[in-house]
């Protein structure tokens, strides 16, 4: 009985990394205790979020016994099917909100744009790894047009900040494949350029997000109003915080998306420079850990999706809280592992579930 | 950023492909290149979040104080508190427009992400007709996106609670209790309590002018037409406020303190509202205008302008269809006829002009001319004709009132000059605004050789004799409104002494204070007693035995009247046949009266547009008001009187 105990929890355990896993169960915590105080403590909310994290736990734990090589091998067939569906959503998709990003499959609507976040490094990492050690300009120049496709199906659905991720995970790709300097600081002066050209063609709403993060009080009740009260809810939030469920502007409704995009305003009004710090430092150490397994992976194929899931993930936690404190303007980037939201959790315990799987499965011979 | 790197990148991905290096080695290469990629990353990484910390120590440190400042701002409120707009209410207390507080529904558009969606989800729990729907299009775009518009008004109490149970689905809508205007009496009126509607951009300016703003802060809307708007000021009051804890979408929470608003002024008006239902009502389906007034201090007792229109309609803002309606009308529901139709006179004026003939010296009371049906001008083959074919015979001016004679006045007009008489009228008031305290006065026009060529220019406006004569009749350019008649007849009824006609009784139940407002001080008319007195016994005569004599049979007091008919078409001598003209151009009836005729308490003035004759139309409606506000007796229904008077042809 105590032997086949044991051997459970060694199948259960095996593949999972111990530090990567106490990381993100310490900001899932974070971010179960914050959505109880956001949704004025609804216990409804907190239970939906532990049901998707049962779920995405799950999800981990199969990814994680998946061994790279095979997750190489559905690469291609994933990025067809994730193109088609953004294909297909452009054709026949449900609007929601003014924006054409779902598919209604019977059951349930789908974002295939969530998919694309997934199957574009697997891709990617699966076509370096096929040409290894012979890459050439060609190769990055193709990888560029397997970015742009699916980054321009977004975008016009419109979805920006999806569009935006996507491209930024294509391009963490190709940078930890070795794309030039050159190139990529010669993209980036194009990009300084091209910003004023760029102006004309975008949504209204998308330049009142930009003109109204450059000056809030230009519209404070309009589109600056959610980067201004996120402002005075961290600044009122002072050093300790206004303690658990006692954040004036989170509960007198202030803030608008509070338990979603802006759930990080309610945790630093509540909790304070101290708490921003801790969930600061609990995002490093799990990108750290992270890192670290990128560092030993065997493969470059591993080398690449464990990096670029890494960076993705500090982007996500950067992005948002940057957002959120009024160092950039106003993106539907959630904060990881915190906001709430099934698809989210799920993706990113995938993502996790991809490192821990890289780790597992490591070549343990010397160099 | 080391040049090695920059150095081996190149030679990789340029040049190298296909050089035969150790596999091992060139995996270490690469091994060494993305370690170094990652450690880039990583280093940036922690850049950021640095980058990230400081911006809070920034935030939660630094200017904490200032945050905790907004924040605490952010959930204290001050709220506006509109005041009980004043109540209107006839002279002896009867209430004509009054407020009183509902429930609305009200919409926030800029906060709500797809309003159709929301109307037809909130269409469930409250009844939502397609007339609100269409009345929220129009508010929409009549006012910015952040204010809050009423979606339907006047909720009932299952309305408000199925709501109030729904409410977290619908952002940006919230039920407001509401205080809304009521005319109780309707049409009846209208065109003088006026109405309020929401205020608009030109209001806002209006409002600034006033040094107002803060006042009508918690206000939505504001007199618009009639009492309302002239006496908006007084109506409104003054707005309280409530410091209130509130949420993001301003929903009040609690309430910390409140500074209570000071109600509107009430006002009384001079109007009897009894007197002006027995007028309208005296009107029938026609169309017209009656201004009754107390000569002895220009109290205006009853002013009607025939058809009205319900201001109860325009309270929480008129749909287009019901707009429409009224606006294009051939009717003219919405003309405010007392102040702003402006009609020949007709033989009303014939007494201020044989006035002004005894006064100048051009007439005396005794002196006669000979009639033979028709005037003209000498060496002039056109004749005015007289209505009474054949003519009067001999004429004087007692004679040349009371039995209608033109050629006594094409006469008197050729004779005169017209400036003369511009003067003398404008002594009346005719051709000026008489300044009574509601807004939209015309001026009408009262004829000179001045007024001509600067109406027509120096080419073809010039004076010619045939106009004196038009003019003496009371046709040709002359126009005036039913305001300036009952003004003038007062005047004559008051021995020249002429009051502004006014509308305010009594503000905040003070008539001492309303005087101040209504500046009472007369103006007097210098005219001899002697004078007045012949045309004033002509005017008694009018009605005893001349014109109207029929609708004045079996009077209970002695009244004193003149009627008068105004062409709307000219039939070039040709012979005036009322039933064979289009009933929209036959003449409008006019008739001017006051009573008793020894100590007169009330004068007026009736104009029935396209009525005919004036003893037919006018003359039986003037009977009616009089014998209601002197005996207190309901007259007879319109159609009795009608036939009474109604064989009588002369005017």
């Amino acid at each position: 009985m105590g032997d086949f105990l044991s051997r459970g929890w060694e199948a259960l355990t095996r593949r999972i990394d111990t530090w990567l896993f106490v990381a993100a169960a310490a900001i899932v915590m974070v971010g179960l205790v914050t959505l109880y105080s956001a949704t004025d403590q609804s216990l409804a909310r907190v239970q939906s979020q532990a049901m998707s994290l049962g779920l995405a736990l799950v999800l981990m734990w199969i990814v994680a016994n998946i061994a790279p090589e095979k997750l190489a091998r559905i690469a291609l067939p994933l990025y067809l099917v994730a193109v088609a569906l953004l294909v297909a959503v452009a054709l026949a998709g449900t609007v929601v909100n003014g924006s054409r990003r779902w598919l209604d499959i019977g059951v349930a609507r789908f974002q295939p744009s969530e998919l694309m976040k997934i199957a574009l490094p697997l891709m990617l990492a699966w076509y370096f790894q096929r040409f290894e050690g012979r890459i050439g300009w060609r190769d990055f120049l193709l990888a560029t047009i397997l970015i742009v496709v699916p980054v321009y199906l977004i975008k016009r659905q419109p979805d920006l900040g999806t569009a935006m991720l996507i491209a930024a995970s294509g391009f963490y790709v190709l940078y930890l494949a070795g794309l030039s300097w050159k190139i990529i600081v010669g993209l980036m002066a194009l990009g300084a350029v091209a910003a004023p050209m760029i102006w004309p063609m975008l949504h209204d709403y998308q330049r009142e997000r930009v003109l109204t993060f450059l000056d809030p009080s230009l519209d404070p009740l309009g589109a600056g109003y959610h980067s201004m009260q996120a402002s005075i809810a961290l600044g009122s939030g002072g050093v300790v915080g206004k303690g658990w469920l006692n954040g004036t502007q989170a509960h007198l409704d202030f803030l608008p998306e509070r338990h979603t995009d802006f759930i990080f305003a309610v945790f630093g009004e509540e909790f304070g420079l101290v708490g921003n710090v801790i969930l600061v430092l609990l995002y490093m150490l799990l990108i750290g850990r992270a890192m670290v397994i990128t560092a030993n992976a065997s493969t470059l194929f591993a080398r690449l999706v464990a990096g670029t899931t890494t960076l993705m993930f500090f982007t996500y936690a950067f992005v948002n809280m940057a957002m959120v404190s009024g160092l950039m303007p106003v993106v539907g980037v959630p904060l990881p592992l915190v906001s709430y939201g099934g698809t989210a959790l799920i993706s990113l315990f995938i993502g996790l579930g991809i490192l821990m799987s890289v780790q597992a499965h490591r070549k343990l011979v010397a160099g | 950023m080391p040049r090695r790197f920059l150095f081996a990148s190149r030679r990789r991905f340029g040049g190298e492909r296909g050089l035969g290096s150790p596999e091992l080695r060139n995996r270490e290469r690469e091994l060494f290149l993305f370690k170094r990629r990652l450690t880039v990353a990583a280093a940036l990484a922690v850049v950021a979040f640095g980058g990230l910390v400081a911006r809070f120590v920034d935030l939660q440190v630094i200017q904490h104080s200032h945050y905790q400042t907004l924040a605490e701002t952010n959930r204290i409120a001050i709220v506006p508190v509109a005041p009980n707009r004043g109540v209107i209410t006839d002279r002896n207390g009867v209430v004509l427009a009054q407020s009183y507080s509902a429930y609305t529904l009200e919409i926030t558009p800029s906060r709500v992400q797809n309003l159709d969606a929301t109307i037809d989800a909130l269409a469930d729990l409250v009844d939502v007709r397609d007339r609100d729907r269409r009345r929220l299009r129009k508010l929409m775009e009549e006012s910015k996106n952040f204010e809050s518009l009423p979606l339907r008004t006047k909720l009932t109490d299952d309305e408000v609670a199925r709501f109030a149970a729904n409410r977290y689905r619908f952002p940006g809508v919230e039920i407001n209790a509401r205080l809304f205007r009521q005319y109780p009496y309707g049409e009846t009126a209208s065109h003088v309590v006026g109405y309020i509607g929401r205020i608009n951009d030109r209001d806002v300016e209006r409002i600034a002018d006033w040094n107002e703003t803060a006042n009508y802060k918690g206000t939505d809307t504001i007199g618009k037409v009639g009492i309302e708007l002239a006496y908006e000021r007084q109506l409104h009051g003054v707005t309280g406020n409530e410091e209130v804890e509130v949420d993001a979408s301003g929903r009040a929470v609690r309430t910390l303190s409140r500074r209570p608003p000071t109600s509107g002024q009430n006002i009384a008006l001079t109007i009897d509202i009894a007197l002006q239902q027995a007028a309208e009502e005296a009107f029938g389906d026609r169309r017209g205008a009656l201004v009754a007034i107390d000569p002895s201090n220009g109290e205006v007792l009853a002013m009607v302008s025939k058809p009205g229109y319900d201001p109860n309609l325009f309270v929480d803002g008129i749909d287009s269809a019901s707009w429409q309606e009224l606006n294009e009308s051939p009717d003219k529901p919405l003309l405010n006829r007392p102040l702003r139709g402006a009609y020949p006179p007709g033989s009303t004026i014939k007494p201020f002009l044989a006035l002004a003939a005894l006064e100048s010296g051009k007439r005396t009371a005794a002196q006669t001319i000979f009639d033979p049906g028709f005037y003209q001008i000498p060496g002039q083959s056109h004749r005015f004709r007289d209505d009474k074919p054949g003519g009067h015979g001999t004429v004087d001016m007692q004679k040349s009132i009371i039995q209608y004679c033109d050629t006594y006045y094409y006469m008197l007009g050729a004779e005169t000059d017209i400036d003369d008489t511009a003067r003398f009228l404008g002594q009346f008031g005719f051709g000026a605004r008489t300044g009574i305290d509601i807004d939209g006065e015309l001026s009408g026009i009262l004829p000179s050789r001045k007024w001509k060529r600067d109406r027509f220019g120096a080419q073809n406006g010039k004076w010619y004799l045939g106009d004196s004569v038009s003019a003496g009749i009371g046709q040709g350019y002359n126009a005036f409104t039913p305001m300036q008649l009952a003004h003038a007849i007062a005047a004559i009824a008051n021995d020249g002494v002429a009051y502004r006609p006014h509308l305010l009784h009594a503000i905040g139940g003070s008539v001492e204070a309303a005087a101040a407002i209504v500046d009472e001080q007369p103006t007097r008319i210098p005219l001899k007693p002697q004078n007045i007195a012949t045309i004033k016994a002509a005017l008694v005569g009018v009605n005893r035995e001349g014109t109207s004599r029929q609708a004045f049979v079996g009077a209970t007091y002695t009244s004193a009247g003149k009627t008068g008919t105004a062409q709307v078409f000219s039939l070039k001598g040709e012979k005036y046949q009322e039933k064979n003209v289009n009933e929209r151009l036959r003449d409008h009836a006019w008739f001017i009266a006051y009573a008793p005729a020894d100590k007169p308490r009330i004068a007026l003035a009736v104009l029935v547009e396209n009525g005919g004759f004036g003893a037919a139309a006018a003359a039986p409606i003037a009977r009616r008001v009089l014998d209601y506000y002197l005996t207190g007796a309901k007259a007879a229904p319109a159609s009795d009187i009608e036939s009474t008077s109604g064989d009588d042809e002369s005017d």
